[in-house]
């Protein structure tokens, strides 16, 4: 067959930037190359500036930031709302998962720490939790364990609890106080409807099923919190996990936790506050007085916006493209600067990293502002 | 290029178009039956009405086959035959439909008196009964209910891979039906709502496609057609 004029073309153009990659990662490795390595990375940033793609590989440096005086601390990364089913009944929502364990494990240098934020299983199933267990086994950083809904409501939790510890908790790490909550318990909606565990679980694993209660963290882990931040200086830096938002978006998919305001109140009092949660399947961004609100991506499927109450701050991801079924899926990292507010990166697979910084929440949308979106959603 | 590769070319190119064909062929299914009533029995010298039940039949003595009812005779006949009908059913069926039948007549009456005279006294032929509009919101909601269960179930919808419709629209969101018809690329043609179900359940479903006038199919389009019902188009965005 004769080769193609654009067939040539492009193998020219990859043989070239792999030729480029490879210096770039072997001038990394000594002192005087780091230097030049900085100066190729700036120049990378500025080629991908003018780009229409940004390639992965230069993810991994973020010359900006070591560069300013605000600098980052440290960074972790995190993994979220994977819906494993058993991989027999569906092997695409595992190798999704195992797809972002391998991002993760490709960042150079390794995050502090990767955060699970819940939702590994889609019904809660031993099968599906002990086959996450396994896959969540291969990331080399430490792993800190979030639970979600569709990991608790077929044995409220017995088994995720066995394999993975503690459901909510606190750590400190780096001068930054960090706490995981379990904000999606409900009020008991199944015991005078006679439910099955299977039942109850299947009802609260529709997103848009109304027969379920609204999330909320509950009164014994609010008085939990308390006790626990009563000797933290309200100076301290304050990152809080949760599976749901711990603000009120939308009520019918439950993008809502029902004591948030309390749980807020408890917050409020500190000077820097972010919460960075799963569920919502999206970026989402919000700022409510000095707390700082983050989405997570899921690995297993995007979520539509939310019809009405979508935060002013919320520059919303691309609508995902149905034809391609890792669109809108993804995972990422968060920069913890110096002052203690992040920088959230969200990797999406197949498109251009999304960054929604601590200047732009800071500076209430003013400031470097995230990529517009071309394809709101509907 | 040599002969024997050009020729080698052409075979894989019919071979390509001939699975390209194959693979766009909807299975073959038959499309929903209509009920269809057997014809009354009759001797060929008398007309032989039938009820909508199919089943009660009424022969009309002295009026031949083809001959046409006046219409005192033919109020008769339909008054003789749900008659036949009436004395068939069990009590409370009978008596149900009298008190329906009765308070529809009075309610039709009423939207005529009230809402259709004019100035002048003239007044339209209030055609349809609330009985009428309830008859027809019963129906329509069963069908909407029917997709709702379907597009939440993922064995009912026919998926091998325990994924179904609402695990990525809830509540049948970004599913947008008012933007159809559209040329999608990646179809090869004008795609309809039903297309894109379509690919939905054989690809993130692993599902058999449904036939389109499928019942399923159906009560699918009639859920994500009622969620947007009413939902003002955003030109630029719809």
């Amino acid at each position: 067959m004769i080769p193609l004029k654009w067939e040539k073309r492009l193998q020219e153009y990859l043989n070239k930037r792999e030729n480029w990659l490879k210096e770039l990662y072997k001038t990394g490795s000594t002192w005087e190359g780091r230097r030049k390595f900085l100066k190729m990375s700036a120049m990378a940033a500025g080629f991908a500036a003018t780009q229409s793609f940004v390639p992965h590989s230069f993810q991994l440096v973020d010359v900006v930031n070591a560069a300013t005086p605000d600098s980052k601390a440290f960074t972790f990364a995190y993994i979220s709302d994977s819906h494993l089913y058993e991989k027999t009944l569906n092997e695409r929502f595992v190798r999704q998962l195992e797809r972002a364990v391998a991002d993760i494990n490709a960042l150079d240098p390794q995050p502090d720490f990767v955060l699970y934020g819940g939702d590994l299983a889609q019904l809660g199933q031993p099968g599906e939790l002990k086959l996450g267990a396994q896959i969540l086994k291969q990331v080399k950083a430490p792993l800190k364990m979030m639970v979600g809904e569709h990991d608790w409501f077929l044995d409220m939790g017995d088994l995720w609890k066995e394999l993975f510890g503690k459901h909510y908790y606190s750590f400190d790490h780096k001068g930054v106080h960090f706490i995981t909550l379990m904000s999606v318990n409900e009020k008991d909606f199944w015991t005078a409807k006679n439910l099955s565990p299977m039942q109850r679980m299947q009802i609260v694993s529709g997103l848009d099923d109304g027969r379920q209660s609204a999330f909320e963290v509950g009164a014994e882990e609010r008085e939990w919190l308390a006790r626990d931040l009563a000797n933290i200086p309200k100076t301290t830096p304050i990152v809080v996990f949760s599976h749901s938002p711990l603000y009120k978006l939308y009520r019918p998919w439950n993008f809502w936790t029902d004591d948030a305001d309390e749980i807020q109140a408890l917050l409020q009092p500190f000077q820097t506050v972010t919460v960075v949660h799963g569920h919502t399947h999206q970026v989402l961004t919000n700022r409510i007085g000095n707390i700082h609100f983050h989405g997570m991506l899921s690995t297993a499927w995007p979520w539509p916006y939310a019809p009405q109450g979508l935060p002013k701050l919320t520059m919303q991801m691309n609508r995902p493209d149905p034809f391609n079924q890792t669109e809108g899926l993804g995972d990422g990292i968060i920069d913890v600067l110096g002052n203690g507010r992040v920088n959230k990166r969200y990797d999406l697979w197949n498109r251009n990293p999304m960054s929604v910084t601590a200047k732009y929440l800071d500076s209430n949308g003013q400031e470097d502002l995230p990529a517009k979106t071309s394809l709101p959603s509907y | 290029m040599n002969k024997v590769q050009l020729i080698k070319l052409i075979i894989i190119c019919v071979f390509a178009s001939v699975v390209l064909y194959q693979s766009h062929k909807v299975e073959a299914q038959e499309p929903v039956q209509l009920p269809k009533h057997a014809p009354a029995k009759t001797d060929g010298k008398s007309l032989v009405v039938q009820l909508c039940d199919g089943e009660t039949n009424l022969e009309v003595k002295g009026v031949g086959p083809n001959e046409r009812l006046d219409l005192e005779k033919a109020q008769t006949v339909s008054n003789q035959l749900m008659a036949q009908w009436l004395a068939k059913q069990p009590k409370e069926v009978a008596e149900n439909w009298l008190r329906e039948s009765l308070n529809a007549r009075t309610e039709a009456k009423t939207t005529a008196t009230q809402e259709n005279k004019s100035s002048t006294g003239q007044e339209q032929v209030a055609d349809f009964s609330s009985r009428d509009y309830k008859s027809w919101e019963k129906e329509l909601a069963k069908e909407i209910a029917y997709g709702d269960q379907i597009f939440h179930d993922d064995k009912l919808l026919g998926s091998t891979n325990g994924v179904s419709c609402a695990m990525c629209h809830p509540h049948a969101a970004n599913t947008h039906p008012e933007t159809y018809p559209k040329f999608q690329i990646q179809l090869r043609r004008v795609a309809l709502l039903r297309d894109m179900v379509n690919w939905c359940i054989e690809n993130p479903s692993r599902g058999a496609k449904l036939h389109p006038d499928d019942p399923k199919m159906r009560a699918i389009e009639a859920y994500i057609l009622a969620q947007r019902k009413g939902v003002v188009i955003e030109p630029g965005k719809h």
